[in-house]
């Protein structure tokens, strides 16, 4: 069944044969043959990572290496996050944005020995590496790491896994990185990851890649996740998916990401889009991302719309669905300003029936990064 | 398991008498994945074949399902509501959706019986 979907002419990853060994249902995601679940399903799929260690093909993400001595300087002409101020090994979570504030990707910059890494998401990177080409200075260099595959290990059980193979990796706090040496094979680790939970994210050449999936499969703890279950562990997370709950029309502050913009950058700007981003500071924007949970069963998809007590609507749906971990539907949209507080009754329209909500607080599981 | 009538919608239909149940197919619950929520219309409501007549959403998505026949629906499955995992566990059995009083029967002619739609899934995979 796997060959069914017409995943012939897509680009594959270097894992793309572990995929198919492992049973896995594929689909084409961003131009790539990926997996959506193998056997035991999202459900399944997800519980596990929550709980013990869940391993991902993530190799279709851009990477992305910048170099040169005014690279941090230039990156932030192009990002409202503090590049300047990372330190040696540190990474951060910024946005490439628009000169209307909007969001053209999101994307890890880590600052290695040789430059910083940035991590860019699949659907984007194309448009984001013409985009660093055409704003980057003459005297920063641009190589796009295309030989290189990237795995994700993520849950609690991740860090005494990953220890075996690539020792001294556990000892990495969160949002940090080093080179380690992973089963014989250079690899760039970071203590990150996009589930809620702890973990890593291990950056390798893509013909040691697949070697290197395989001896983390034969660990007892792990098994693979697919792109479904990647999706409902960064929803219950409350973690934004770029085209769902960012976009070229939502800027960082109406989506609840102003955490990720510095305080220096907030007073000096010079990123695309400052004036408006920093007039949504100061007097704050007219609509938020918000969690939305469901009072019933039924789950509320994207693009639902969201009504207030007279039935008027005041936002959509970005992201919803099901949350094997929260046990029930788990959604996050936008609402307009005023009715953004946590606790605020709303309704939701699903399939032309008003169905009672409650505006609430993200996450809706705790996130379990480590705090070492 | 036999006497089953399968729509090209990997719906079934099961007749009694002039009531029949409805359910999906294996094949469609292992397509669909984990099922987390189901539907299920009002008793008394007419239903008409190949409309949609219950939703059933998965992790990933929800899905239309449409009636294999005409009919009024007389029973609906309330232990879905608790436990809408059954459509994945005995998709043929306690994981049937409604009964329907058949107002066409003439319908099941068109359906495929179980060896007709075993091939017709097996085709599936080779388009």
């Amino acid at each position: 069944m796997s060959d069914a979907a017409g995943t012939d002419a897509l680009a594959r990853t270097p894992l793309f044969v572990e995929h198919r060994a492992l049973g896995a249902t594929l689909v084409g995601f961003a131009g790539y043959a990926m997996p959506v679940r193998y056997g035991p399903g999202i459900m399944a799929e997800h519980t596990h990572t929550r709980t013990a260690a869940g391993l991902f093909d993530v190799s279709h993400m851009g990477q992305v290496r910048l170099t040169g001595d005014g690279a941090a300087q230039a990156l932030e002409r192009l990002v409202p996050g503090d590049i300047a101020g990372l330190a040696p090994w540190a990474m951060r979570y910024t946005q490439f944005t628009n000169e209307d504030g909007g969001i053209l990707d999101d994307l890890l910059v880590t600052r290695s020995d040789d430059g910083l890494i940035l991590v860019v998401n699949a659907a984007c990177k194309d448009s984001d590496i013409a985009h660093l080409e055409r704003r980057l200075d003459a005297g920063v260099d641009m190589t796009v790491l295309s030989e290189r595959g990237l795995i994700a290990l993520q849950g609690p059980k991740a860090a005494a896994v990953l220890e075996r193979h690539a020792p001294g990796c556990a000892g990495l706090g969160f949002m940090t990185a080093g080179w380690f040496t992973a089963d014989g094979a250079d690899a760039l680790i970071t203590r990150s990851g996009y589930t809620g939970e702890d973990g890593f994210e291990i950056s390798l050449a893509a013909d040691k890649t697949a070697a290197f999936w395989r001896r983390l499969m034969a660990e007892p703890e792990v098994e693979p996740v697919g792109l479904g279950a990647r999706d409902s562990l960064r929803l219950e997370a409350g973690l934004c998916l770029y085209g769902h709950d960012i976009d070229e029309t939502t800027t960082p502050v109406q989506a609840g990401l102003a955490w990720s913009i510095g305080k220096r950058r907030r007073q000096e700007g010079g990123f695309p889009g400052a004036p408006r981003i920093q007039h949504e500071l100061a007097e704050g924007p007219r609509r938020r991302r918000v969690g939305v949970l469901p009072d019933g069963r039924a789950p509320a998809r994207e693009g639902t719309a969201v009504l207030d007590a007279k039935d008027n609507v005041i936002g959509e749906v970005t992201s919803g669905g099901f949350g094997p971990t929260a046990g029930g539907p788990v959604a996050m949209g936008y609402v307009a300003a005023e009715a953004a507080e946590v606790g605020r009754p709303v309704s939701l329209l699903v399939r032309g029936k008003p169905r009672p909500a409650t505006i609430v607080k993200l996450p809706f599981v705790p996130h379990n990064y480590h705090r070492g | 398991m036999s006497g089953l009538k399968y729509s090209k919608d990997h719906e079934w239909v099961r007749v009694e008498g002039d009531i029949g149940t409805v359910g999906i197919s294996d094949y469609a619950q292992e397509q669909l994945g984990d099922v987390v929520y189901v539907e299920l219309p009002e008793v008394g409501k007419t239903v008409v074949q190949n409309e949609e007549a219950a939703v059933v959403e998965s992790v990933k998505a929800a899905s239309e399902v449409y009636a294999p026949v005409s009919g009024e629906v007389v029973e609906v499955n309330q232990a879905l509501e608790d436990d809408p995992a059954l459509v994945n566990g005995e998709p043929t059995g306690a994981g049937w959706f409604l009964k329907l009083r058949l107002s066409a029967p003439g319908e099941l002619d068109g359906l495929m019986d179980e060896a007709a739609y075993a091939d017709y899934v097996g085709g599936l995979g080779d388009d």
